[in-house]
């Protein structure tokens, strides 16, 4: 398999505390990657250290290319980073939100939205309503049909479970792995929910501390003994 | 009757141009969250370049217009790039004293380039008067309000409908998240600073003919459209603009009849409406909280 995100020895601090300890991962050609671990171990700081909003050394290549730049130039290079908490803008609407989506791409987008609403059948009776007002999962998946806008390359997903129900969880999953089956969306979602996680990604990481602790693939992550013990829960 | 309509009329006049310097109020609000005490010495400078350009260089009235537009739209923005963008990271405070700062200074170099004498600038409309239904209204006061209520509508179509104006609300709303979505979020609150000055260039030049050109001719203006923008609601531009209307018609019947209040007693009264809006309706009219849920 090719890949198309690469980082290798890649740090990241913020002020004095070193976060990222030199993580060398990699995203292939449509493969959904997870990124498990425990709070500060340092999920997050690697998803922002590829989009650029954290100070960061190391090599980070997509599809090849050295990335680098704001969180700006990293958008236009192909990948949506869908942040922990809901990104949307809450003051705006959810059309809006979408044209959002798409404004690093050129010319129409019509087609886009009609292909966002058959994903989600919701959005387009719900396209004047302020975004704030929606629900936790309806603005996760509104996050979610936003990064979408963009045709991104790589999509980068922080925490999509996070308060949300079960039931909801399951949905923006099913979607997330859908999207990889029709579409060959590649993806890179960090986790605390690791079964969940561990069930739809091909491969996973484990940071603790900020390094890579064990990577494989998600059945072998699931007979890991520590791993189980510790994310697993059994 | 007829009297109260002109009057009426007249004071949706003024009312237009605080609505339209209360407007740039509000963009640099939402851009940048802080009240720029200088739009109304930048206002006036544009209005000196208008007045420099019509009577030293012989150009007509519109292009001479056009060219102090573009030039106030670049200059808002190289303010922003050059002396707020530094500072825009920290406390509110910081920004508010630089424009304090600017306000000295840009007040100062009006009287150094251009003296402190009078001037007076044409206004583009005809000084006749038309008779409405008996009632004798100025043809400058009706392009007055028709100038500020068109621009207004120009600017919100431009929120509305086109991607540079999507990108600015994101850019002021929600910059971490615009950012992220590829929105060059300096560049943008340049823009909704460049707007802003072009808009008080307008207003500028509205009032020029009606009073004269001095480096303070803006100044009892911006207290009017702080009064404006804060009985509208500080982030709504809607609410800056009926505000400026609403309050150019008050403070002009007050004016007209009641006797003690008068010509000089205009600015207290506006005075009074901030504190009375503050007190009791600190978000203004149209106001807005935000709604979220979690």
């Amino acid at each position: 398999m090719t890949a198309l995100l690469e980082l290798e020895g890649v740090e990241a601090r913020y002020g004095q505390v070193r976060a990222l300890r030199g993580i060398t991962l990699e995203v292939g050609e449509g493969e959904i990657v997870a990124v498990l671990g425990a709070n500060g171990a340092g999920k997050t700081t690697t998803l922002r250290a590829v989009s650029g909003t954290v100070r960061r050394s190391g090599a980070i290549r997509l599809a090849g290319r050295a990335l680098g730049g704001g969180p700006e130039a990293v958008a236009k290079a192909g990948i949506a980073h869908v942040p922990e908490g809901r990104g949307t803008f809450a003051e705006l609407t959810v059309t809006e939100n979408l044209r959002l989506g798409a404004y690093t791409r050129r010319g129409k987008i019509d087609t886009d939205v009609e292909r966002m609403a058959a994903w989600f059948p919701w959005l387009t009776e719900r396209g004047d309503q302020q975004a704030g007002t929606l629900s936790g999962g309806e603005q996760q998946m509104l996050a979610l049909a936003r990064a979408l806008m963009s045709r991104p390359k790589l999509l980068m997903l922080d925490e999509p479970s996070l308060g949300l129900a079960p039931l909801v969880v399951r949905e923006i999953f099913r979607i997330v792995r859908e999207l990889n089956e029709q579409e060959g969306l590649a993806v890179l979602v960090v986790e605390q929910d690791a079964r969940i996680a561990l069930a739809v990604a091909e491969r996973a990481y484990v940071l603790e501390v900020g390094e890579v602790a064990v990577a494989g693939t998600s059945a072998d992550l699931r007979e890991n003994e520590s791993v189980r013990r510790s994310y697993l829960g059994y | 009757m007829a009297n109260f309509f002109q009057q009426v009329v007249s004071g949706l006049a003024s009312g237009g141009i605080y609505g339209a310097l209360a407007l740039a109020l509000v963009l640099i609000h939402r851009a940048t969250g802080v009240i720029n005490f200088a739009q109304g010495e930048m206002a006036t400078f544009s209005t000196y370049i208008l007045w420099t350009l019509t009577q030293n260089h012989g150009w007509p009235y519109w292009p001479a217009l056009a060219f102090t537009l573009a030039v106030s739209f670049a200059g808002g923005f190289g303010v922003h790039q050059v002396v707020v963008r530094p500072v825009e990271r920290g406390s509110v405070l910081r920004v508010v004293i630089v424009t304090i700062g600017l306000l000295l200074l840009l007040n100062g170099a009006m009287t150094w380039i251009w003296s402190g004498e009078v001037r007076s600038v044409h206004s583009p409309f005809p000084t006749r008067t038309i008779d409405v239904g008996g009632v004798a209204i100025s043809i400058q006061d009706l392009g007055t309000i028709g100038v500020s209520i068109g621009v207004v509508i120009l600017l919100g179509l431009f929120f509305r409908f086109t991607k540079v104006g999507l990108a600015l609300r994101a850019a002021a709303t929600n910059p971490a998240e615009a950012r992220l979505v590829g929105v060059r979020v300096p560049l943008m609150l340049g823009v909704g600073w460049g707007l802003a000055t072009m808009l008080g260039a307008i207003a500028g030049a509205l009032t020029a003919p009606t009073v004269f050109l001095d480096p303070n001719m803006m100044q009892a203006v911006l207290i009017y459209a702080f009064a404006a923008a804060v009985l509208g609601g500080i982030d709504s531009p809607v609410g800056a603009v009926v505000g400026g209307l609403l309050l150019g018609v008050a403070l002009n019947l007050l004016g007209t009849y009641i006797d003690f209040v008068g010509a000089d007693l205009r600015l207290p009264a506006a005075l009074a409406v901030i504190l009375a809006v503050l007190l009791f309706r600190p978000a203004g009219l149209f106001g807005q909280r935000v709604v979220r849920r979690v």
